[in-house]
């Protein structure tokens, strides 16, 4: 979920529904003003949370607020220039006390910027990198490698987004790298993963999590002005979710 | 146990500056591109047919003209103009876009796509795919598209089909945004064509190189007339491709200033200019470590200036790394001034320049009276006025 989005209160109360609703780990994007790897309904989000005043500074207060009320791993993702703009290691140390657990940059490939990776194993934060489904193999095997906590497995060719259904290339790509996986890095795909039917999939064919974003801002656009509503949407969204992960 | 490998040298860098910060999609067609831009860079039958077309289709060389009516009434430097505004298209643009779409034909893509700011690079990419047979699809700002009407209308004519970018500002950054959204999406049928020495390696070396022939013709033209090099150039910097082009084959000869112009705007406060070498600080957008025009929190600032070609928060990497090292110097020049430098040059020369190397001239103005009689000074006037006749009359004809 995007930080802020619609409002401080409103995120930090929907943020706690989707535990409710059993998420085993929560990512909170922090906005950033030209997001080039999302489309318009991460796009819409951003634009509201940061029309509500949000900053990198509160979403971190607002992340610490809710590591302390509830126990799982909790994942920033963000943007290369707000992590830059607040200095990279200032980042990675609040976001180690906020209760942090790993890290997502959309547009900091592997090798793109050693310091980061650096900086995140020194606060002991998972650096978590993405592949995509034309990274070559021999790139596949280092990002494999590299990444800390888990893959994160770009599922189509294109920018975040509901879709009616997965890729084509998704379970396709899945199999290329459980078959090269052999130090058995946990593998979670997202990008276009909505609907339960998706999770189910996925997991069937390997995956060891799904990740769902866009469908879950699309529920908060949809129901702007009834806070109540969302959160109650939400809960049920992700349960729908979790229980299409169980595998029997 | 971990396994620890040498990791990958950063590519594409200037300094500290470029670099890769790219969605992960994007890194197996950047290397691609990079691969076969190596190749044919070096491949004489690309090179051959890059020229024939520079030469026949595009009009080059561009003459060099000497501005006498202006130097004499400055009482300065003499007044070189690089006369890109009289290529094919009104612009330097034609010069990458030839390159680039040659490129992706050799690389067998069918799709061409391209942002564009003030039209000059959709038009000349419209124009290099109508020539080479591809299609061409332009992502253009809402904003944008409101203020050069004209060369909307164009791109349609030429072929091209254009797409509003309703997203952010509404103006280059956003269409540049868009064009790195349907890239990703597309990836495997579609060229990329960046039109400025801007985004991730290897754009703005390659734009760099294709516009580098700007410098070396002005170089052979400036030696022939004057017997020596002239004592300064002055170009203005959007994302700063007729600039770099025009600087590189100059960068060595350190006797020679060299002078980067930004969109000063209505004036220097946040949101009211374009001027990131001047005001901005260092950050990252579509792809590049470079200076950028942000807030505190990293957040890209809206830009404003009367030129949309230089409506945009960030600039080409390597000028950051020019502006740091100190070869180049950068300043900003204001709307009302490149409006009157745009006014003063079709009146004495009978040249209507684009409002973007109208900020180039105006600083060019002020520094011509520094160097004596004896000395020259060299403007490259990267594009013609024409579609900024709107704009100029809304200000001078009531």
């Amino acid at each position: 979920m995007t930080g802020g989005d619609p409002t401080p209160e409103e995120f930090s109360a929907n943020a706690s529904a989707l535990v409710e609703g059993g998420a085993d780990i929560v990512e909170i994007g922090i906005p950033f003003s030209d997001p080039i790897a999302d489309g318009p309904v991460i796009q819409a989000s951003s634009q509201r949370a940061l029309g509500a005043g949000i900053t990198p500074k509160k979403i971190l207060s607002l992340t610490g607020e809710f590591s302390d009320q509830h126990d799982l791993p909790i994942i920033l993702l963000t943007y290369c220039n707000p992590i830059l703009a607040m200095g990279a290691e200032r980042f990675f140390q609040m976001a180690s006390k906020s209760g942090v657990s790993g890290v997502v940059v959309p547009d900091v490939p592997a090798n793109a910027d050693p310091q980061f990776h650096g900086l995140a194993s020194k606060y002991s934060i998972d650096s978590i990198l993405l592949a995509a489904l034309n990274t070559p193999e021999t790139r596949l095997r280092q990002i494999l490698a590299e990444t800390t906590g888990f893959l994160y497995l770009v599922s189509l060719y294109g920018v975040t987004g509901p879709r009616k259904t997965l890729s084509p290339q998704a379970l396709e790509s899945l199999k290329r790298v459980i078959s090269i996986n052999k130090n058995r890095t946990p593998v979670s795909a997202g990008f276009g993963v909505s609907t339960p039917d998706h999770v189910r999939t996925l997991i069937r064919a390997g995956a060891d999590g799904a990740i769902v974003g866009s469908a879950l801002a699309q529920k908060v656009q949809d129901h702007l002005g009834d806070p109540g509503e969302t959160e109650q949407v939400l809960k049920k969204h992700v349960a729908e979710l979790k229980q299409a992960t169980r595998k029997f | 146990m971990k396994i620890k490998k040498a990791p990958i040298q950063p590519r594409g860098r200037f300094g500290k500056y470029g670099g890769q910060y790219v969605p992960e999609t994007l890194m197996k067609p950047l290397q691609d591109l990079e691969e076969a831009y190596d190749e044919y860079s070096r491949d004489p039958s690309f090179k051959k047919e890059l020229r024939n077309l520079l030469e026949s289709y595009a009009g080059r060389p561009t003459p060099l003209y000497l501005a006498r009516n202006l130097t004499r009434n400055l009482g300065g430097a003499k007044i070189y103009l690089k006369r890109e505004d009289l290529l094919h298209g009104g612009a330097h643009k034609i010069n990458n876009t030839l390159g680039q779409v040659l490129l992706a034909r050799r690389m067998g893509k069918k799709r061409i796509i391209a942002e564009t700011g003030a039209g000059q690079h959709g038009v000349a990419t419209a124009m290099a795919c109508a020539a080479l047979g591809l299609q061409s699809e332009i992502y253009m700002g809402r904003e944008d598209m409101e203020r050069q009407k004209l060369n909307v209308y164009r791109m349609k004519m030429l072929g091209a089909e254009v797409h509003p970018v309703d997203s952010g500002s509404r103006t280059l950054k956003d269409a540049i945004n868009e064009s790195l959204r349907d890239w990703v999406t597309n990836v495997e049928n579609t060229y990329y064509l960046l039109g400025s020495a801007v985004g991730p390696h290897p754009y703005p070396t390659m734009v760099r190189d294709f516009q580098s022939i700007i410098g070396r013709e002005a170089r052979q033209q400036i030696l022939a007339r004057e017997d020596k090099l002239p004592s300064a150039i002055i170009a203005c910097v959007g994302g700063g491709s007729n600039s770099i082009g025009i600087f590189h084959h100059f960068l060595h000869d350190l006797e020679v200033e060299l002078y980067g112009v930004e969109a000063g705007g209505q004036d220097i406060r946040p949101g009211q200019h374009a001027a990131a070498l001047v005001a901005g600080s260092e950050g990252v957008l579509h792809g590049m470590l470079t200076y950028l025009l942000q807030d505190t929190n990293g957040q890209v600032q809206n830009t404003r200036s009367i030129s949309a070609g230089l409506d945009y928060p960030a600039v080409g990497p390597e000028h950051a790394y020019l502006k740091n090292t100190g070869r180049v110097k950068y300043s900003a020049v204001s709307d009302d001034d490149a409006l009157d430098a745009f006014k003063r040059l079709s009146n004495q020369e009978g040249i209507m320049p684009a409002l973007e190397p109208a900020h180039a001239l105006s600083y060019a103005f002020r520094l011509a009276k520094k160097y004596p009689t004896k000395d020259s000074i060299l403007v490259n006037l990267s594009g013609r006025g024409d579609k900024d006749v709107e704009i100029a009359a809304r200000h001078f004809i009531q």
